[in-house]
């Protein structure tokens, strides 16, 4: 597969789980300031910029509007829903020969709706329920329709370190939010797994064993080391390891990242818990780098230097 | 039906039109009373509608200075009968086998100059003619893979050829992706025809891609070569690669390695044999062309020369699409071929010829004034359009270099009824066929690019100068229709899938009705 469409592809499955995951964590975060008025809207919006890595002008009111064009609406703020989802479907068209019919269209499709002002005029609400919907079709579409061959692993690996990065930013919103509200069971909701939070600790609710289910479970396919794991499984798919270590500097920090979180204590992860997050998001980037050095570098071409021959 | 076409204006004029003949439908259009009968305006109107929000969906659309539309395509489709193709299949594939042996002859030993046919000088001073492919000698033959000989329509109905296409022409994507929206948009009509498919094409280019290999080269690599997304007909060559199912590359996938071209894949670099590029001469091959482009490869020409890539189509393929060499064809024909052509090219005077500019400068007013090098409508000058200062500034232009200019009479395209609007009025046409040669047979796409000039009376087609397209429909005769005989087989009947309880609880009697007894027994009710 040329080095170029494996980039698209890999950006293609990045793209379209930050756009599901920003409307996932804001859908969370404008429903806790409504609900809850003791708290303050300036803290938590700034808060949330902070952690979503949007720089801001730190004199500047910071309120809900802000922080909905930053992170939703402003297709030129490189952090917004509506930059992703185009993002996602430039992408898309670099790859056009290479994705399915039914994946094109839904990418397509989704990012005329942007377009047209149809995710604006929804509403925050129903517009970010319209996000998560988007993008189970799709990944759907992708699911059904498309062979497992590089360009697939690559989707998947693009996806995966994408969620990982995601959910420990959804973990650091909520261990911000400290004692106002229920934070955590907020959060929860937003994977989409209370219910199966719940069921699994039999009803008992801490904090701690959200922190756990969110970061540790091995079969909530939301959490930290559920997708690190799948990210392994994809770079090990794409290249065929030795008899010993690893070759792949993405699988190396992937794989130290898992151990380190897996096999320490959980009081001891959960003692500094933004910290660690950060520590995480660092090496989804480092890893992000590595396997652009490693599968993409081909695709930056060269330039000829010589003049008219 | 008559209330559609109550007001319509077309066949009175000068201009041909192609549906009605003084104000009575022409036969081919025949079946299209029953469907058009039954529908309103508004009904068309609907339809029209879902047509062009199906082309944004798909994604079928192309650039306009880096705005991204919808592929302009009207709903009435443009019906060819048999006979009529059959003149242009065979006017076509005689023009391609003229000028692929012209092409073959300049850049070798150019016996068509000693034999006076046509001046060296036209040749030599083409600014697509490139030293690069002097003595480059295609692997099969072929030079002109893929052609389009625009074709437009005179005020006596007769075909005649308006230029050629043999350097990289596009629009084919559209006569595919046409059929299937137009199939949709109106399938009460499309199942009255026996219309001629047009959707093999890309098995037929592929072929004859794979035809044109290097030399014991028996599995070939063939990719298709864009300029990249920002290229106006960006869509055409992504569905081009994804329908052979090949790669598209861009000039940053491809390497030149010790006369080799690759192209970086994850595995590392694997090598290409055949080329289908669509990115200009000019921009090719820095080390030969323009040093400052970033769309092709350095290295390409030599590989091409030294036989381990072929270039589909061949570089320097522009001296035959010339506008002055287009006057020549005629004669070309006669010469290779011994035959006369089967389609008519449009009059032409060349400017450069002394006598023509004498008869031709003082009618400047009354003429069509073109540019030979141009392409997409660039340049052209209509004569009863332009203002005074514009003919004062052609006539200086044309006096200074007078063989950069042709000019022919206003030629009137012929109308077909077009939805603009919202109603039908006739406006001009031109068809753009497109053949394939595999080196054995010049194949004919029977269909081809009708392209629509959408404003009234304008007679400049192209895309880029906002013109439409329209659906062409080459009927196939009664006489070659395949006699298929009634075969009745009875499918053997089979079990049905699996059914699980829950099928069984909704739709078996049991447990339900059970269950619903017991409620109304402990007194409740049922409902």
């Amino acid at each position: 597969m040329l080095s170029r469409i494996a980039e698209s592809m890999f950006w293609i499955g990045r793209y379209v789980e930050r756009a599901e995951d920003t409307a996932r964590i804001l859908d969370v975060q404008t429903q806790l300031l409504l609900e809850d008025t003791s708290g303050s809207e300036e803290t938590t919006c700034r808060n949330l910029l902070a952690i979503m890595g949007v720089e801001f002008d730190p004199d500047a009111r910071v309120d809900t509007r802000l922080v909905l064009e930053q992170l939703a609406y402003d297709a030129n703020a490189p952090a917004s829903v509506a930059a992703v989802l185009a993002a996602a479907r430039e992408s898309a068209r670099r790859a056009r020969e290479t994705l399915s019919v039914a994946m094109w269209e839904a990418l397509n499709t989704t990012h005329r709706s942007v377009v047209s002002g149809q995710f604006r005029a929804a509403g925050p609400a129903s517009g970010f329920r319209w996000v998560r919907d988007r993008a189970a079709l799709i990944n759907g579409a992708a699911d059904a329709t498309m062979t497992r061959d590089e360009g697939w692993q690559f989707l998947m690996l693009g996806r995966c370190l994408e969620r990982a990065d995601m959910t420990s930013r959804l973990v650091a919103t909520a261990a911000y939010a400290g004692g106002s509200g229920s934070p955590w069971t907020n959060t929860l909701r937003a994977c989409g797994g209370y219910e199966a939070f719940l069921r699994t600790y039999k009803g008992a609710e801490t904090e701690r064993m959200a922190a756990e289910f969110l970061l540790l479970d091995r079969l909530f396919p939301r959490s930290v080391i559920f997708s690190l794991n799948r990210a392994e499984q994809c770079l090990h798919n794409l290249e065929a390891g030795g008899r010993a270590g690893f070759q792949n500097d993405a699988l190396r920090l992937i794989g130290r990242t898992r151990a380190d979180l897996e096999y320490r204590s959980l009081s001891d992860v959960v003692a500094d818990l933004p910290g660690e997050m950060e520590k995480l998001q660092r090496t989804c980037a480092l890893a992000t780098d590595a396997v652009t050095r490693r599968f993409f570098a081909g695709s930056e071409g060269t330039n000829w230097q010589g003049g008219r021959v | 039906m008559d209330s559609m076409f109550h007001h319509y204006p077309g066949g009175t004029g000068p201009a041909y039109d192609e549906m009605f003949d003084a104000g009575t439908m022409r036969p081919a259009y025949d079946q299209f009373r029953s469907t058009l009968d039954t529908m309103t305006m508004a009904d068309l109107a609907s339809r029209v509608e879902a047509l062009q929000a199906s082309y944004l969906d798909q994604g079928v659309t192309f650039d306009i200075g880096g705005e991204e539309r919808a592929f302009p395509l009207d709903i009435l489709p443009r019906v060819i009968e048999q006979d009529s193709w059959s003149t242009i299949e065979r006017g076509v594939q005689q023009r391609v086998r003229a000028l692929e042996a012209f092409l073959a002859d300049v850049y070798d030993a150019g016996q068509v100059f000693t034999d006076g046919v046509i001046p060296r000088r036209v040749i030599a001073t083409s600014s697509h003619f490139h030293r690069a492919a002097a003595s480059v000698r295609p692997p099969n033959g072929v030079r002109v893979h893929v052609s389009g000989i625009d074709l437009i329509r005179d005020n006596d109905g007769e075909f005649r050829v308006l230029e050629d296409n043999v350097r990289v022409p596009s629009g084919v994507s559209y006569v595919m992706t046409n059929r299937r929206a137009i199939a949709s948009a109106l399938p009460e009509t499309f199942a009255h025809h026996r219309i001629r498919p047009v959707a093999g094409y890309p098995q037929r280019l592929l072929a004859a891609l794979r035809a044109a290999a290097p030399a014991g080269v028996a599995d070939p690599t063939v990719v298709v070569l864009t300029p990249g997304v920002f290229n106006g007909a960006y869509f055409e060559h992504a569905l081009l690669a994804r329908t052979m199912g090949v790669e598209l590359v861009e000039g940053r996938d491809l390497e030149c390695r010790r006369g080799r071209v690759m192209m970086r894949t994850t595995n590392g670099p694997e090598p290409v044999h055949v080329i289908y590029r669509r990115v200009d001469d000019e921009f090719l091959d820095p080390v030969h062309f323009r040093g400052d482009s970033l769309l092709g490869c350095p290295g390409l020409i030599d590989a091409a020369r030294s036989g381990q890539v072929v270039l589909a189509n061949a570089v320097g393929n522009g001296v035959a699409d010339d506008k002055l060499v287009y006057t020549y064809v005629p004669d070309l024909i006669r010469y290779y071929l011994d035959e006369e052509p089967v389609l008519r090219n449009v009059d032409t005077w060349r400017l450069g010829d002394a006598d023509a500019r004498e008869e031709v400068m003082d009618r400047l007013d009354e003429l069509v004034v073109k540019p030979v090098d141009g392409s997409g409508g660039k340049g052209i000058v209509i004569g009863p359009a332009a203002s005074r200062p514009e003919l004062d500034e052609l006539r200086s232009k044309v006096l200074a270099e007078p063989r950069n200019w042709i000019a022919q009479p206003v030629v009137q395209l012929s109308t077909v009824p077009t939805f603009v609007d919202g109603k039908l009025g006739p406006r001009h046409v031109d068809l753009r066929p497109f053949a394939v040669n595999d080196g054995t047979k010049v194949w004919v796409l029977p269909g081809g690019l009708t392209r629509v000039a959408l404003p009234e009376g304008e007679l400049i087609v192209n895309s880029s100068r906002g013109g439409g397209s329209k659906d062409t429909w080459v009927l196939a005769g009664p006489t070659v229709a395949p006699v298929r005989e009634e075969v009745v087989v009875h499918a053997h009947q089979a079990e049905p899938p699996s059914s699980g309880p829950a099928i069984t609880d909704l739709t078996g009697p049991g447990e339900q009705e059970q269950q619903q007894q017991q409620a109304r027994e402990k007194g409740g009710t049922a409902c």
